[in-house]
């Protein structure tokens, strides 16, 4: 039992860690906000294994969903929403805009 | 196969979040990535308040019909980063507002030109000339130039 939590530790750990490297490095800003999101989900599962479901909770609603919206409803504000294209070709582009949804 | 230490990788898991979240506050020149490090940097520093609280074997604090468990870990780091978690998110709402006051204002987020813009800016409402900065070698010489000719 307590060699699960360790390899659900690990698995989480990588993921945070990788994500976390990911926001920094992708080049889409929608993208960047998604791994934001995954590491939050990240926490929130070792928040589980800490034996705090309600921090688990909250960090899995709020942390992840709620601030996930509230950044990508900036993003089409800013015009940055677009997935085609890195940020510095999208604004030109007006024609491939038709498949993203 | 023996997994590795439970404590050792949340520490890896915590420090290298704020690790990384503060790094990215350094270098990022966007000013949504360096709202996204810092979203990064609370999480890693809410997982290390939590461990504070944590003890091996423990069982959650939630007492059933009056009674308490014999070992259980500690609550109020868990009340604590439970309002840090909303606290957190509400600031992150407001640097936003924050940004996008500025894109419609200067209409670019990067914090290069930004720096220029808000240089200039500040110079002119405090009636100031303005300060030195990375760009004052392109400026000296017009100066030069122009009290010499005079």
């Amino acid at each position: 039992m307590e060699s699960l939590a360790n390899w659900i530790v690990l698995l989480a750990t990588v993921i945070m860690l990788v994500g976390a490297v990911a926001v920094l490095v992708l080049q889409n800003y929608l993208a960047a906000v998604a791994a934001t999101s995954v590491v939050s989900l990240g926490a929130a599962v070792i928040f589980v294994v800490l034996r705090a479901p309600d921090v688990a909770l909250t960090e899995a609603a709020v942390g992840a969903g709620l601030s996930g919206v509230i950044m990508a409803l900036c993003l089409r504000r800013l015009g940055l929403h677009r997935i085609e294209g890195t940020a510095a070709s999208a604004p030109q582009a007006g024609a491939d805009t038709d498949g993203d949804s | 196969m023996t997994p590795p230490d439970i404590g050792l990788m949340l520490f890896t898991a915590a420090f290298g979040l704020v690790g990384i979240g503060a790094l990215g506050i350094v270098m990022a020149n966007h000013l949504v990535r360096i709202v996204l490090s810092i979203v990064l940097l609370e999480t890693g520093a809410n997982l290390l308040l939590m461990l504070s609280g944590y003890r091996a074997g423990a069982v959650a604090p939630i007492i059933v019909d009056g009674v308490v468990p014999a070992s259980m870990v500690d609550p109020v780091p868990q009340a604590l980063v439970l309002t840090a978690i909303v606290i957190g998110v509400a600031v992150q709402a407001f640097m936003m507002t924050l940004v996008l006051r500025l894109y419609t204002v200067y209409g670019t987020l990067d914090i290069r030109e930004l720096r220029t813009h808000l240089e200039r800016d500040l110079a002119k409402a405090a009636g100031v000339p303005l300060p030195g900065s990375a760009d004052a070698p392109l400026d000296v010489p017009a100066t030069v130039m122009r009290k010499g000719g005079s």
